[in-house]
């Protein structure tokens, strides 16, 4: 018997300005024991369908029409009273940040046994004896006494472990997972993906798993839906979908995530995009101001050598120095970048690479060490007047779209900004004009100049801020994360658009990255970073061919393993042992 | 370039003002009934005040036209009323109603301008104390902290005491107003700094403000340009609520005698000296300076309360 079926589901969220339809025509179905997956870019409307399962869509968002049952119960006109009953009894819920879902000022066991006796009739001695039992089985150790610690006491990944048996408290029959490992390392995202895989098929409990992520996909479900605009445009079996898709919207989708098996010269673009922004012909680089950068006198040896760098930050204040608490987010850094390559840091999260980034750009002022750019010790030079000449040539691209531009600020403002402090130009209009033609070449056309960036969307957003950078007319251009707050498809397009504009510019680059695939794409050369040093720095194809150290065949053996795509040979899965990774496991 | 800049302003304004109709403040301004009538009971009352020597009927500070005749007239619809003094007069025959317009008027002055002062200064030392940390934020926030631990009419009755002791009583009456204004804005001022502070520690760590380091920018220009035009929205709320507060400081004051003399009447001076009338049944000379005073306050009030609903995300 079908477990949870959908039919015909419209969600609408009300405005002043018309209705905004967030899902139409969708029609799912979900067995016991089954894992859905639902995949499509931000406001494809897949969260939307979650919520209004479980009735909780966000104000004003109501479903107009459509039928939700599970099993052979409607539950889409119930009441709340009787919905209450349903969610976390028949219904549970993972979210995405295991810190917001758990309550910080609660024991995990109030918290679990709360939910337990809520909702089996259990006395407290046995529920307290499920509690425990549940930890134990999402695979927490010493279940016994992590039970009685605060969510503060665990890790990321843990946390979201104990989210998972507090939606198993009850035994639901169906589990809403909305981007469940979005916010995890990709350590630690695979086990809580096994994890949830192994519980659905033990408990025979269906799940419906909301992701962007097609390497999450790939990994875990049986059939995905694939969600377009609010409309699902394809649905089957998972291996079919991903290895020969149908739909165009599909395929693009599919065609731009990186490939982590070999390098490609080009992302594809996904034209079924509506925004997609058109490739630019090439400009006359020997006439366009921005390949006046070349004037840069070659330096002998690396453009940007690190000498062992020492970032150590206060984290807790105090008069005397026994009683402060540091935090040493950098323990002896160096690598040298040649002048026009691209190297990238690749870690995972709290690994220290921004704070490499931020201390190369001088963002940051290192404990110790050298930052020698170019022949000259940055750290040596004390007065800005010092340091300006140097700034200029080095520009950084930031990983937020969101909080990287000055909501107050006009686009041309912000991008003329560097222009005019650095006095690049001689005249208001020479100002404009470079401005405009700045935003020609990141491929935003004019017409953005006056307008504010909440007016445009991530993707642009990332295309403003690296027209901030290119403005100083830079050397050396630092980006952090760059694309890893945007969809897949948008990410295709700008890491083309830095592709192409190191290329053109013979732009010396440090790429950062936690996603593998897309450093193949990028880097040159790589660093592998790992909790504040370096394990391992070698050419791209040799790390991703032959790793040396344990810690890079680790991250090696978790990245996605598209085998199934078209044209693809079946993935190494695992680099020699990987049953214990170095470390990362303290928790 | 002068030309350019001025064209540049002017299509700035323009901008604005078709941002504004186009936002979603005004939506939600023309949607709560509140706010509309509190905005045009304000917004006749701020006028009736700027405008008091042309509307009110009467100059009650031009001597030569009183006459004591008139003193102590009731309201005009009341037996013994005079059509010519629609609220009735006080004892020195000035009509109420005028008085009523010039007190508002210097009420309205004392309250804008400490306002204006406050927020001076409160978003100046905050914008320093969260942008600079370390011991500059340390000794300012002291500062504000010993500053909260006193009244604000506490301050502004110590400082009046002060100056009027300081002072002859001539030069005290001219400065009065000045006096108080200070009076009362160096007492509001912690509010601004300590919300402005905040806002910059959260805006100060954004990625923005770190392009603008990686850009070469100096630390003014970064937090004046780039930070403060982000951290204002909070203070436009605490500064239409602090409006009301202060004409309540104010008339406070005043009604305790140690604010604005009978010479410059405020709306606080107008209800003390009415108050010595009122049990010998002239009780118009204190009632409508009274009325006045509250639907200017209360106005100002809700429409501070429902600027500070609009504006939080939160409650939306």
């Amino acid at each position: 018997m079908t477990l949870l079926t959908i039919k015909d589901m419209q969600v609408v969220f009300p405005s002043r300005r018309g209705d905004l339809i967030a899902v139409q025509n969708v029609d799912l179905t979900l067995d016991p024991g089954e894992i859905l997956g639902i995949v499509g870019e931000s406001g494809a409307g897949k969260s939307t369908i979650g919520n209004a399962v479980i009735g909780l869509l966000e104000p004003p968002g109501i479903m107009s029409k459509g039928e939700v049952w599970l099993g052979n119960q409607r539950i889409n006109n119930l009441d709340e009273e009787m919905m209450r009953a349903i969610r976390g009894k028949r219904i549970g819920m993972i979210f995405q940040d295991p810190l917001t879902s758990l309550n910080p000022i609660e024991t995990i066991e109030a918290q679990l046994v709360e939910t337990i006796m809520l909702h089996l009739a259990l006395s407290e001695h046995d529920a307290r004896t499920r509690a425990i039992d549940l930890i134990e089985q999402v695979g927490i150790p010493d279940a016994a006494v992590r039970i009685k610690q605060y969510p503060h006491q665990f890790s990321g990944g843990m946390r979201q472990r104990v989210v998972i048996a507090l939606a198993l408290c009850a035994e639901p029959e169906l589990i809403i997972a909305d981007e469940p490992t979005t916010a995890l390392d990709v350590s630690v995202q695979a086990q809580i993906l096994d994890l949830m895989k192994e519980l659905c098929q033990q408990r025979q409990v269906g799940m419906l798993l909301i992701t962007h992520d097609m390497g999450v996909i790939a990994e875990t479900t049986d059939r995905v839906a694939v969600m377009y605009r609010g409309q699902v445009v394809e649905i089957g079996e998972t291996r079919q979908i991903l290895g020969t898709p149908v739909h165009d919207y599909t395929r693009s989708l599919i065609s731009a995530v990186p490939r982590p098996d070999r390098r490609v010269e080009r992302f594809p673009l996904v034209t079924y995009i509506e925004d997609v922004i058109e490739d630019k012909p090439k400009f006359e680089l020997a006439t366009h101001w921005l390949g006046q950068t070349q004037k840069f006198q070659a330096s002998e040896g690396p453009l940007l050598r690190l000498e062992n760098i020492h970032m150590r930050f206060t984290t807790r204040h105090a008069m005397f120095k026994r009683n402060r608490l540091f935090l040493d987010a950098i323990k002896g850094v160096s690598f040298d970048i040649r002048e026009g390559e691209v190297f990238g840091l690749v870690g995972e999260s709290g690994s220290g690479k921004s704070t490499v980034a931020r201390v190369i750009t001088g963002i940051y002022k290192p404990t110790s060490g050298r930052v020698i750019y170019a022949g000259q010790d940055l750290t040596l030079l004390k007065t800005r007047s010092e340091t300006q000449p140097w700034r200029r040539q080095m520009q950084m691209v930031f990983q937020d779209p969101f909080s990287s531009l000055n909501g107050r600020m006009r686009v041309q403002d912000i991008v003329a900004e560097p222009i005019r402090f650095h006095g690049l130009a001689n005249s208001r209009h020479e100002v404009r004009e470079l401005v405009l033609d700045i935003l020609d070449v990141v491929g935003l056309g004019s017409g953005a100049a006056a307008r504010f960036p909440h007016e445009f969307s991530g993707g642009q957003r990332q295309r403003i801020s690296i027209a901030r950078a290119l403005a100083t007319r830079p050397r050396f251009l630092v980006c952090d994360e760059p694309t890893s707050a945007l969809d897949v498809s948008i990410q295709a397009q700008i890491l083309n658009l830095l592709k192409d504009l190191q290329q053109e510019l013979g732009l010396t680059m440090l790429f950062i990255s936690h996603d593998l695939p897309v450093i193949r794409q990028m880097c040159d050369r790589v660093g592998v970073m790992r909790s504040g040093s370096l394990c391992e720095i070698a050419e791209t194809e040799q790390l991703f061919t032959r790793p040396e150290h344990d810690y890079t065949k680790h991250l090696l053996a978790l990245m996605p393993k598209f085998d199934m795509l078209p044209g693809l040979t079946k993935a190494r899965r695992y680099y020699g042992n990987t049953q214990s990774p170095p470390s990362k496991m303290q928790d | 370039m002068a030309d350019t800049t001025g064209q540049r302003a002017r299509s700035t304004a323009g901008d604005l003002l078709f941002r504004f109709r186009d936002s979603d403040l005004l939506y939600s301004f023309l949607h709560s009934p509140g706010a509309v009538i509190s905005a045009m009971v304000a917004l006749t009352l701020i006028l009736l005040a700027v405008f008091a020597p042309v509307v009110a009927p009467h100059d009650p500070f031009e001597l030569a036209s009183l006459d004591l005749m008139d003193a102590s007239m009731p309201p005009s619809w009341l037996a013994g009323g005079d059509p010519r003094f629609l609220l009735g007069t006080d004892d020195q025959g000035r009509g109420i109603l005028s008085t009523v317009f010039h007190g508002m008027r210097i009420s309205l002055l004392v309250g804008f301008a400490s306002v204006i002062l406050s927020v001076i200064a409160g978003v100046g030392l905050g914008l320093l104390s969260g942008y600079a940390g370390g011991r500059i934020d340390a000794v300012i926030m002291r500062i504000a902290d010993v500053q909260l631990s006193f009244p604000a009419i506490l301050i502004a009755l110590l400082i009046d005491g002060v100056v009027r002791n300081i002072l002859p009583r001539e030069a005290h009456d001219q400065l009065a107003v000045f006096v108080m204004i200070f009076a009362i804005s160096i007492s509001g001022w912690v509010q601004y700094a300590r919300t402005v502070r905040s806002s910059v520690m959260s805006e100060k760590v954004k990625e923005y403000v770190q392009a603008g380091q990686v850009i070469g920018l100096g630390a003014t220009t970064i937090a004046v340009r780039h930070i403060l035009p982000n951290v204002l929205g909070p203070v436009f709320v605490i500064g239409t609520i602090h409006l009301a507060l202060a004409i309540i400081i104010e008339a406070t004051l005043s009604f305790l005698g140690v604010g604005l003399p009978p010479t410059t009447p405020s709306l606080g001076t107008l209800i003390r000296i009415g108050n010595e009338y009122l049990f010998s049944g002239e009780w118009w000379i204190t009632i409508f300076p009274g009325i006045a005073l509250i639907l200017l306050a209360l106005s100002v009030n809700l429409l501070g309360d429902w600027l500070r609903d609009a504006l939080n995300p939160k409650l939306r």
